[in-house]
């Protein structure tokens, strides 16, 4: 393999990570406060197309991008007058919010199919790291994105671990009933958590069509919304862990278009003679084994899922 | 102690009271619980808050709480009314509530749970610690703040709670049933933090069924019935037990007589050397032995926690055993499921009823033929017509009081929760039946319906295993007896001859005095 393909394959491991990250952050952040938000594909959808709209329209990408936030944040707003203010069942919800979501972004995208993406986010190229050999294309000469990503994780682990905030939400994930008998609005906490989780979501599928496809086309978002809501439980419920399952998964992601060019062997088998389909299910494999591994270990000590996830509250039900 | 109240301040007139609760009322779909009910109490004292279940304490202190919205009456608290919309706002009056469920995120430390809701807004998570653990010591509530709550044990829980209530500078502390889970040991621990409590000048509303503690705890007392309040003595100086029981029930207690002695059959089941695991994975059952013969009533006595559970469980069929034979009518069944067991013959009536013994969201019709279906069905359908005939014939014969047989088996009293589950699993004529607190929490009459029917199995030639930690009703019900302690049968006693003390004492982990060592 020669140093270009390998530095490539890194570079869209960033991406890619970058991609799944953002979206389950906000995954994460939701399922924290106790709600399943299975509309992160729908969602994500809705913020690639709006988004890429808008930058066409004002020739800003980061203007396309915000706005991609606030839409997914509206499309969040369903699910959580749905879910939250009414307490419906959310993987109804959620499922409703995906299929929908999937549609009428395909709907209203009809005209943005296919159009030269002028308005894109381009490499920021931090001078003087850039050019380092390996280190320097993987991680100086990202888009801005990237490293607001990177940031975004550090600020949620702040809030939900060193803050006030973060405790009430870590608290009404575990148990609504202790939440509000000690004074904190579950309905406030919850929805807040979910209207955060897709603003994230839509700024994902921005991110995918402002940068990473650089376009909009039907079935632009192809799973990674629902990679997104594995990544959490790979990453146990916690901002850095779902790091770290990000760049894995990210790998995964980026080796699929790649892997059948790669001319390497390993312990004799042919790398590029191994399915990319095979690869695109390893994210839920990896899922499954976690999952088995929480199981086994959460015998004798809680599960590290938030206790009242999928749970609604109201307060006088006895 | 302090001094007992002077006697010429009429409550009525008394305006300095910490809490006053006027004519409160609040109804639930088909129940109303309170119904103009009162309750105040004084500054400084632990007053306590006495009836029988469904008498609607409950409700009102969760009225008080902020919990439930009054549908009327008036809330005032220090002289000022109050309407509470959540408890945030009750909060802020200064109420604190210990419910009986305890209010606690088990993945959080104590520290967090402590100051959640009312948390700095960025958290110095070492200065927090520091503050509750001094918080702790001023109070003598032994906690450590670090540890994460569900490695706690129940008193360690219930410390925290009070804990939380201190941390929010709580003048008015609510304990709903405080005790019902405490040793000994750590119920006469908490008494003096309520009192130290109650020396600084807070309040206590302390709701409880055990006279005796109400007594020895409590500086004054409201009597609730029916959801209203019917007796308010004032001072409990000089008050008798028998007094606060004739004023929860109205009517005189009625002792549960012992069955007449009847010659016993064949051993029906039999526990040989089964030792279980606890949830947490630990020892709790340790090779015990035990035979229950037809026709006679085994009494197992023991404080909570001491493999009581267990025991119930792995003869059910709900917990394996790690060693040891369960034989049912002879016939090893050690390895058998529930339903196994069942067919064979064995009743269970386990001590969560609401739960494991019925499906909160399912219909009392439905809870009802959860045994008997197979006999109810023709072929994959369910029979509806003969499952309500089957339901309201086993409503009738065991005095169960609904409303409507489809409604939600939730919304009924813990009584008829418990006529229900007995009456379920009795029918089939079963040959060994298994009770874990039958009567735990029910009302008089309540209790009595149950004792009766277990009595009557008894006559009828069923094996019966009574595992309870009311000793009156193991002494006046128990063939034999066995006690409990940290998993094995600490001693075996004959209740004729056994007195309390020596019963208490064996719970307590004293020295077995092993008494006819057959059983």
């Amino acid at each position: 393999m020669s140093e270009a393909a390998i530095v490539g394959l890194l570079v869209a491991t960033v991406q890619f990570a970058t991609l799944v990250y953002l979206a389950g952050l906000g995954e994460l952040i939701a399922e924290r406060s106790g709600v399943l938000n299975l509309g992160v594909e729908g969602m994500m959808a809705m913020g690639a197309v709006s988004g890429f709209m808008m930058a066409l329209a004002t020739g800003r990408p980061w203007i396309g991008f915000a706005f991609a936030a606030l839409v997914g944040m509206a499309v969040a707003g369903v699910h959580a007058v749905v879910s939250v203010v009414m307490g419906a069942g959310q993987v109804v919800s959620g499922l409703a919010i995906t299929i929908g979501g999937l549609g009428f972004a395909a709907f209203i995208g009809q005209d943005a199919v296919r159009q030269r993406a002028d308005a894109v986010f381009t490499d920021l190229g931090i001078a003087g790291l850039a050019d380092i050999r390996w280190v320097g294309p993987i991680l100086f000469n990202q888009p801005p994105v990237v490293y607001l990503a990177g940031f975004l994780g550090i600020a949620a682990w702040f809030v939900l671990n060193r803050t006030r905030l973060g405790l009430a939400l870590r608290a009404v994930g575990e148990s609504a009933s202790t939440t509000d008998s000690v004074g904190h609005s579950v309905t406030l906490l919850r929805s807040g958590a979910v209207l955060v989780g897709g603003a994230l979501a839509g700024a994902a599928g921005a991110f995918l069509s402002l940068y990473m496809a650089a376009g909009w086309t039907e079935g632009l978002i192809a799973g990674r919304g629902w990679i997104a809501v594995a990544l959490v439980i790979f990453g146990a419920w916690r901002p850095g862990r779902l790091a770290a399952g990000s760049l894995l998964f990210g790998f995964t992601l980026a080796l699929q278009p790649r892997v059948q060019t790669f001319e390497l062997s390993i312990f004799g088998l042919e790398v590029n003679r191994i399915s990319p389909a095979l690869l695109g299910i390893l994210p839920f494999l990896l899922t499954v084994v976690v999952l088995i591994g929480i199981s086994f270990r959460a015998r004798h000590r809680p599960s590290p899922a938030p206790a009242a996830l999928t749970l609604p509250y109201r307060r006088e039900e006895r | 102690m302090t001094p007992a109240p002077d006697p010429d301040s009429s409550p009525e007139l008394t305006t300095s009271f910490a809490v006053d609760l006027r004519g409160i009322r609040k109804e639930f779909p088909g129940v109303v619980a309170c119904d103009g009910a009162d309750l105040s109490v004084r500054a400084g004292t632990i007053h306590a808050l006495l009836g029988e279940n469904g008498a609607g304490k409950t409700s009102l202190v969760n009225v008080l709480g902020g919990v439930y919205l009054p549908d009327g009456g008036e809330i005032w608290v220090h002289g000022e009314q109050q309407q509470f919309h959540s408890p945030a706002d009750a909060i802020a009056a200064g109420i604190g509530m210990v419910h009986q469920e305890f209010r606690l995120v088990p993945t959080l430390t104590v520290a967090e749970n402590v100051v959640l809701g009312s948390a700095p807004r960025y958290l110095n998570m070492t200065q927090i610690t520091e503050r509750v653990a001094h918080l702790a010591a001023t109070y003598s509530l032994d906690a450590d703040p670090t540890r994460p709550v569900w490695q706690l044990s129940v008193g360690e829980r219930q410390r925290v709670e009070i804990l939380k209530s201190l941390w929010r500078d709580a003048d008015v502390l609510v304990l709903d049933e405080p005790t019902a889970v405490l040793t000994p040991a750590e119920a006469a621990d908490l008494g003096l933090t309520l009192r130290a409590m109650a020396d600084r000048g807070r309040s206590v509303i302390y709701i409880s069924h055990k006279l005796d503690e109400v007594l020895s705890v409590c500086d004054e007392a409201t009597v609730l019935r029916n959801g209203v309040t019917v007796a308010r003595p004032g001072s409990l100086a000089g008050v008798e037990r028998s007094d606060l029981a004739q004023m929860m029930v109205g009517e005189a207690a009625a002792q549960v007589s012992r069955p007449a002695n009847q010659p016993i059959g064949d051993v029906v089941l039999a526990l040989e050397g089964i030792s279980a695991l606890s949830d947490r994975g630990i020892g709790a059952l340790h090779s015990v032995d035990l035979n229950v013969h037809a026709g006679e009533i085994v009494g197992v006595a023991g404080v909570s926690g001491n493999g009581q559970k267990e025991l119930a469980e792995a003869i059910a069929g709900l917990r394996s055993v790690t060693s040891g034979t369960v034989r049912l009518l002879g016939d090893d069944l050690t390895g058998a499921s529930p339903r196994a067991r069942s067919r064979e013959g064995l009743a269970y009536v386990p001590e969560d009823r609401l739960g494991v013994g019925l499906a909160p969201h399912m219909s009392v019709v439905d809870n009802s033929v959860l045994r008997s279906y197979p006999t109810l069905s023709r072929g994959l359908m369910l029979d509806l017509r003969r499952c309500e005939e089957f339901c309201e014939s086993l409503v009738q014969r065991f005095g169960v009081q609904v409303g409507r047989l489809h409604e939600d088996v939730s919304a009924l009293s813990g009584g008829n929760l418990q006529r229900l589950l007995l009456g379920r699993e009795l029918t089939g004529e079963p040959k060994v039946l298994v009770a874990a607190q039958p009567t735990r929490g029910l009302d008089v009459a309540g209790i009595a319906a149950i004792q009766k029917q277990i009595v009557a199995q008894r006559s009828a030639g069923v094996g019966v295993l009574l595992i309870s930690e009311d000793l009156d009703e193991l002494l006046a019900l128990s063939d034999r007896l066995i006690v409990m302690y940290e998993g094995r049968i600490a001693a075996r006693m004959d209740p004729t001859t056994t007195t309390r003390a020596e019963v208490g004492a064996a719970m307590a982990g004293g020295t077995a005095t092993a008494v006819g060592g057959s059983a």
